[in-house]
């Protein structure tokens, strides 16, 4: 075994300079620092998110978490003040110089903001982090692009109303053909994965606002623009760096919702782990109105730093971890 | 029918795609994070040697392709066909001149080459990255003729054309680097 060696000294006092970064931001804003399980005893039933299962020889099961999202959640309902934790989670089946397995997540909680609010807030942090550092990269510009005009400008179709068949279309016209069957939201999801985003300016953060219901996830509808909801993703250059929502509060939805989710799981013959009762419970005693969002601490070290892989900012990727 | 899931896929895998045998160059993972996941693909078409792109949707599964490598030695050229030997199994292959490819300028009988085989049928040859071959044609050096970098065209046993230095005469053996077709030294 010749790779056991770590492989990201270059990057290791970086990680911690950031880690410190990321406490001092918060705590001067009055924001607290919490921490949850890792392993849960229950799992988004989100289709595009698969959790990796956890068993105890003596048949003890859980999953670990693919974000510390609902106790965070259960945190806020039972009246925590703002809150932040920087903590590891776990995707099955991603992998690749952008992604991996195990990966440190920011995730934090505000109240009384919506998601445009937030969105101004992660992107003051990145501001406030590159700043720690005349040798890290820092980024140029901003700008907050709904996504139905993000589709206009760029494709000249409107995302809400095209067909599946008119976005293949629209992909094709620009040299992006598929195998595997897509439906309407897979191919809005290859249209700004592979053709809108790529051709983001490097160095600019670009803040996708309001996103189709149909892939709202856990953000509530948008009161202004029917069948759009109040989420935000937060893009360094093409990388995705920041998933937000003003939170969605109303437990009938949120049932709705999963319930649609995991007919999804059902269709397409993906694991169906057992729900997570206790933020249904907690939605149901009332999750206050707040905006929270998730980020990426590796991908924000790789740009800070100015490198392209994941590789090079964790010492022991999955493939030798 | 051997498949393999995008999951699976990585440099070198081989695949069975629009009717030829591709091999994986470069997989990406792409996947917005509340999004569907993707392999972007760089495929290089082992028949005709083109490189394309394709892009997956994950998940999705591809037939494999029946590829392998295998030593053989180069027997001989019947005019139309090029005979090759696995040297365990005394098992005979005849390599037609599309599949051969550029290799055939520099093989000389007894040679040990990699045949890749599709099916049971040879679909390209890789020479020896070096060999040593006669010298059956070349001017005589001119002293101060530098006008080409000091190099001049030698036609070797096998028919190739390879520049080699003003000093080295018609008759001699040289050393060249198959893989560029450049003379590395007298032997």
């Amino acid at each position: 075994m010749s790779d056991w060696r770590p492989g990201a000294a270059p990057a290791r006092a970086a990680r911690a300079r950031l880690l410190a970064g990321l406490r001092a931001f918060f705590a001067d804003r009055g924001v607290l620092e919490v921490e949850t399980p890792i392993l849960g005893r229950g799992a988004p039933q989100d289709p595009m998110l698969e959790s990796w299962e956890a068993r105890a020889p003596g048949g003890d099961q859980g999953y670990l978490q693919t974000s510390p999202e609902y106790p965070m959640k259960r945190l806020l309902a039972d009246g925590a003040p703002d809150i932040y934790q920087i903590a590891r989670v776990f995707r099955g089946g991603e992998s690749g110089p952008r992604h991996n397995p195990e990966f440190t997540l920011l995730e934090w909680y505000r109240h009384g903001l919506d998601h445009r609010d937030l969105a101004r807030e992660v992107m003051a942090l990145i501001a406030d982090q590159a700043a720690q550092s005349r040798e890290w990269h820092a980024p140029r510009g901003c700008v907050v692009i709904p996504y139905a005009e993000l589709f206009r400008s760029t494709l000249g179709l409107d995302p809400a109303a095209a067909e599946a068949k008119e976005l293949e279309r629209a992909a094709a016209a620009r040299g992006l053909a598929v195998a595997g069957e897509l439906d309407r939201d897979g191919w809005l999801d290859a249209l700004i994965s592979l053709v809108i985003a790529p051709g983001f300016p490097p160095d600019r953060l670009t803040v996708v606002v309001d996103y189709p219901e149909s892939q709202a996830v856990l953000a509530r509808p948008c009161p202004e623009s029917p069948g759009y909801a109040a989420r935000f993703e937060l893009y360094w250059g093409d990388l995705e760096l920041a998933n937000g929502y003003h939170e969605l509060t109303d437990p009938e939805l949120f049932r709705r919702r999963r319930e649609r989710d995991i007919a999804i799981r059902r269709a397409r013959g993906q694991p169906l782990p057992p729900p997570d009762d206790y933020l249904e419970a907690a939605l149901d005693a009332g999750l206050p109105d707040c905006a929270g969002v998730a980020l990426g601490v590796d991908r924000l070290l790789m740009r800070l730093l100015g490198v392209s892989s994941l590789d090079q900012v964790l010492d022991f990727p999955w493939s030798r971890a | 029918m051997a498949t393999y899931s995008t999951n699976e896929f990585k440099a070198g895998l081989k695949l069975l795609l629009d009717g030829d045998p591709q091999a994986i160059v470069e997989n990406e993972f792409v996947k917005p994070g509340k999004g569907q996941a993707f392999n972007r693909v760089k495929l290089r078409n082992l028949r005709t040697g083109r490189v394309l792109e394709k892009t997956f949707k994950s998940g999705e599964s591809v037939e494999a392709a029946d590829v392998m490598d295998t030593e053989m030695q180069y027997l001989y050229n019947d005019g139309e066909f090029w005979h090759f030997m696995v040297p365990d199994t005394f098992e005979q292959y005849a390599v037609s001149e599309a599949a051969l490819g550029d290799s055939g300028q520099w093989l000389k009988e007894q040679d040990i080459c990699t045949v890749t085989l599709w099916n049971g049928e040879p679909l390209s040859v890789v020479s020896p990255a070096f060999t040593e071959l006669k010298i059956t044609q070349c001017d005589p050096g001119v002293r101060g003729d530098t006008a080409q970098g000091g190099t001049k065209p030698a036609t070797l046993e096998t028919g190739a054309v390879v520049k080699v230095p003003l000093f080295v005469e018609e008759g001699e053996t040289v050393k060249v680097d198959t893989r560029n077709g450049e003379y590395v030294s007298r032997v």
